[in-house]
């Protein structure tokens, strides 16, 4: 190959002025992409940073100069309770449905009609909890009035069902409902992935061995799927632990710390509490809310991480 | 068929198998039944009518099938008509909700409702300025959110490497469950930071939304860009294009029904939002459009305030709650729709 | 097989003149003497190894890429030539932790010294790509005009409306999309889009072309077409072809150069290079006559 010419071309690829033009534009987009990631994990270091400049008061002041007189702890205690408590109760009831509404989806309604039931359970997730908070109030509350007398006359003697039931309804046990609903869509969605997920092999070869179809899902999909519906479960939690509207509408707190479901007496919960007191609050008050804003936060937190950890931990195995 | 088997209609349908409409049959059989059962007894109702009907066609379905088709089958048969049944159970709370906003919020729902304020009203008026408060608060909200959202987004999928790449994806997890409340709190804290205690605005309230909003968007358009198929990016770089050109001219482009159906889903979500609101841009009667003065209030805050501190006519407050969450859940219903449409209709076919 | 390929020569003269005959009834004398005035442009790679991350992928290849003649990269499959081919235009260091070592020039001009732009090398040196990719959301005439458009050179539109042409004309795809330019490229057969590709690829006229494995998602019929666009497009390119397939490299290349691989988790080597003849009827190694006679991979 002897007759390239290096002179005429030389230069030719360095074309300095174009070339570097590009790479102006290139940096610039770069960089703001870059800016942009930053600035997210700035935002969420200035979420943790405010909440616990403005809410480190709350633990530094002594009880007598609190508002209530109380502690910080003792404050607290009682919310975290209750939303524990009505996150929980929301979780027994929604994850075994959620689970049954997966099945029912993936492996047992006709595939033509799967995908529109699909959707109708996501609509529930689309709803905004005031109306949840509404229909609570208004609908479900009056409705339930009838089944916690039953639970109260049958099932008294479970500590949860102990009475007087309520004549209004608003109360943890109607309140762990709405919340059971409002998470239902959430623990399916997971659930629902992964049962649609199991490996085909899997299912047929149950099938080849002369399995019924509820003997194949015991055998193939409910092993395949129980990571992610505990995982799934606890995402769910997180929702129920920091949903506020709902349970600021239906429930009729008293601050009590009871494992009473039926009841006119009920813990209120930190998200509840905050918006039900922030309005009205001035000084050391609203540091006091922000200081369990902090501490909902924390809870939530754990409880995502572990639902986290658990997908992270599966996906590993696979 | 009866050539390969041994004995002539033996093997295959020994036992018999249960006629298709068997499970039909059975629960309405056994709905009717328990009906009449409760009615006699002077206690009907259609909850504990459906309540004795699933049990009585459990029981109905099993003993059947059992003597039809041995044990193995019927417990099939019993299992799938629970999980039937607790599917139908996880619907009733959307159909009675749907139902009932539509009820109680359509006699509210009339053109004063939607043109006119509540301002020197003692009794009435109307959610206009819940509806500018709406539009404005998730409207800047968006715009905050949505740029942000969509180029930390295409860091991670375009760009991003090594630890900051992992610590973003980390951190929009630990965003995502960021309870509603705790956001308002930092909005509040932030700003109390510059104007002092007590402050409430428009922005304040945008500002605690996006920071629900942003990890919705990422999550989405992160999705929407992966599957944008690298052959095409090489296919531009191939051309001499260079990177950010290749993203905004050709990723972006293909990626762009998808990140509208996302950004759209992502308002639905925030546009409802009552708790954050509440401690940010406070409550008012008045048209407000100004962000950065004064109070303001969304559709969803002016729902609970209706109902938590209703007029002297207590029903007509009620009425305008209700009015206010059909106005909101045909808002949220309409956005959703139109973002599954808009995906569907003009997404890139990519083959 | 002599008869197939008298054949198909015939077919490359037919379709060329009808080329050059419309040609000069629409645009004088542009298509004509594009071709034959183009001396294209000649790559040499010197003790190239390639990697990625720790792997080493390909190992220590000297390769000189001849202008105006088509040199086929051919051998099992994972050992490297893809690889190697990527490394041509700087594409093999857009996979994360890909590196390179050695010197790869375009005459002369090292291609990886500091200072060169990546995106400048891709412009002198196109690539075709295994399976055609149109970008989805454009037309057919804005495919082709893609590369104008993205590296933002500014030209009037009848110029835009003549490089399209010429290059759909140069892809013999004009006569069957030049009536609806407007729709979206993926409305092509597969044959179609990738000659759409290759059009894409002349447009921004390139001095080399790379293509890789360009009809291994063809039927046979768009195959050939392919093969014959190849064979006169190597009057105005340098073009190195990486293929699978023996008969594709014995009916298309001038030059062939053989890539083997000793054992699995090795790096890929240059095992010989020739005139196309020469490595089919009287290879040099034994692993290339092993290979092309279909004993082995």
């Amino acid at each position: 190959m002897p007759q390239v010419d290096t002179t005429t071309n030389a230069g030719q690829l360095l074309a300095a002025a174009s070339g570097g033009r590009r790479r102006v534009g290139d940096r610039v987009f770069s960089n703001t992409a870059t800016a942009a990631a930053v600035t997210i994990l700035a935002l969420l270091a200035g979420v943790a940073i405010f909440l616990i400049a403005k809410g480190m008061p709350a633990f530094t002041h002594s009880a007598s100069e609190l508002p209530g007189g109380k502690t910080f702890i003792d404050y607290v205690a009682p919310l975290a309770f209750g939303t524990v408590l009505a996150a929980s109760f929301a979780a027994i009831v929604a994850v075994p449905l959620a689970v049954a509404v997966a099945l029912f989806i993936t492996h047992i309604a006709p595939p033509r009609v799967a995908l529109t039931l699909g959707y109708l359970v996501d609509l529930l997730a689309a709803i905004p909890s005031i109306i949840y908070g509404l229909w609570g109030i208004f609908v479900l509350g009056p409705a339930a009035v009838p089944v916690m007398q039953w639970l109260e006359e049958k099932l008294g003697f479970i500590p949860f069902f102990a009475g007087p039931a309520s004549a209004t309804g608003r109360t943890m046990f109607v309140a762990g409902l709405v919340l059971a609903v409002m998470i239902l869509p959430i623990v399916s969605a997971v659930a629902r992935e992964v049962f649609s997920q199991t490996p085909r092999k899997l299912q047929e070869g149950a099938q080849a061995l002369g399995a019924t179809r509820w003997e194949m899902i015991r055998m193939t999909v409910l092993p395949f799927g129980k990571s992610s519906v505990i995982s799934g479960t606890m995402l769910g939690l997180g929702r129920a632990l920091g949903e506020t509207m709902a349970v600021t509408i239906i429930l009729s707190a008293s601050g009590a710390v009871t494992f009473n479901l039926i009841s006119q007496s009920n813990p209120s919960t930190i998200a509840a509490n905050i918006a039900l007191d922030f309005p009205e609050s001035s000084g050391l008050a609203v540091n006091v809310l922000i200081a369990t804003g902090l501490v909902l936060f924390a809870i939530t937190l754990v409880t995502n991480m572990a639902a986290r950890a658990i997908i992270a931990r599966q996906n590993r195995g696979e | 068929m009866s050539a390969i088997s041994p004995h002539p209609g033996g093997a295959l349908v020994s036992g018999g198998i249960l006629p298709k409409w068997a499970p039909y049959g059975v629960f309405l059989g056994a709905a009717a039944l328990s009906a009449a059962v409760l009615a006699a007894a002077g206690s009907f109702s259609i909850g504990l009518t459906l309540v004795f009907g699933v049990l009585l066609a459990c029981v109905a379905i099993y003993s059947w099938s059992r003597a039809v088709e041995g044990p193995r089958r019927a417990v099939d048969r019993v299992v799938t008509m629970a999980i039937a049944s607790a599917f139908a159970l996880a619907m009733i709370p959307l159909a009675s909700l749907l139902f009932e906003v539509a009820k109680r919020g359509l006699p509210g729902l009339s053109l004063e409702f939607i043109t006119d304020d509540a301002r020197g009203v003692i009794n009435g008026g109307g959610a206009a300025h819940a509806l500018v408060g709406t539009l404005v608060i998730t409207g800047v909200a968006t715009i905050i959110s949505v740029p942000i959202g969509i180029m930390a987004a295409i860091y991670l999928t375009e760009y991003g490497g090594g630890k900051l790449r992992r610590a973003l994806t980390f951190f929009v997890d630990v965003m995502t469950g960021i309870p509603s409340i705790v956001a308002g709190l930092f909005a509040y804290a932030l700003f109390e930071l510059f104007f002092g205690p007590g402050i409430r605005l428009g922005v304040m309230g945008s500002v605690a939304l996006s920071v629900l909003m942003i990890p919705i968007v990422i999550r989405s358009a992160e999705e929407i860009l992966k599957i944008v198929p690298n052959h095409l990016r090489e296919a531009a770089y191939a051309l001499g294009t260079p990177k950010w050109k290749t993203i905004t001219k050709i990723v972006l482009p293909t990626a762009f029904a998808g990140l509208v159906t996302g950004v759209m889903i992502a308002i639905a979500r925030i546009i409802g939002e009552t708790a954050p609101l509440l401690v940010t841009t406070g409550v008012i009667d008045s048209i407000n459009s100004d962000p950065f003065e004064g109070r303001m209030q969304n559709l969803a805050v002016y729902a609970y305030s209706e109902y938590r501190s209703p007029g002297v006519d207590k029903a007509a407050s009620y009425e305008r709650a209700w009015a206010a969450a059909l106005l909101l859940i045909a808002i949220v219903m309409i956005l959703n729709i139109v973002a599954r449409m808009v995906y569907r209709r003009y997404k890139t076919e990519i083959r | 097989m002599l008869g197939a390929a008298d054949k198909k020569r015939s077919a490359v003269e037919s379709g060329s003149e009808k080329v050059a005959e419309t040609a000069t009834a629409t645009a004088p004398g542009d298509l004509a003497q594009a071709p034959m005035a183009a001396k294209a442009k000649t790559i040499e790679a010197r003790n190239v190894n390639l990697y990625y991350g720790a792997f080493h992928a390909v190992e220590n290849v000297t390769l000189t890429i001849a202008p105006n003649k088509v040199t086929a990269l051919i051998g099992s499959s994972g050992c490297g030539k893809t690889t190697f081919l990527r490394s041509l235009n700087r594409m093999h260091e857009l996979t994360p932790g890909a590196t390179v070592e050695g010197e790869i020039t375009l005459d002369g001009e090292d291609m990886y010294a500091s200072g060169v732009d990546p995106v400048r090398v891709r412009r002198l040196v196109g690539m075709v790509f295994q399976a055609p990719n149109p970008f989805p959301t454009m037309s057919i005439y804005d495919n082709v005009a893609s590369g104008l458009n993205l590296n933002a050179t500014r030209i009037k539109k009848a110029q835009k409306d003549e490089v399209v042409e010429r290059s759909l004309r140069g892809a013999n795809l004009w006569d069957e999309v030049k009536d609806r330019l407007d729709k979206p490229g993926l409305s092509l057969s597969g044959g179609q889009q990738q000659r759409l590709c290759i059009a894409r690829a002349t447009a921004v006229e390139p001095e080399v072309l790379l293509m890789d494995e360009p009809c291994s998602a063809l039927d046979p019929v768009a195959t050939l077409a392919i093969e014959d666009l190849i064979g006169e497009l190597k009057s105005r390119y340098t073009i190195a072809i990486v293929t699978h397939n023996m008969q594709q490299a014995a009916r298309a290349s001038d030059l062939t150069a053989f890539f083997n691989l000793e054992e699995s988790g090795k790096p890929g080597r240059l095992v010989e290079v020739g005139e196309t003849e020469t490595i089919f009827t009287n290879p040099t190694q034994k692993a290339t006559e092993d290979y092309v006679t279909g004993r082995f991979g």
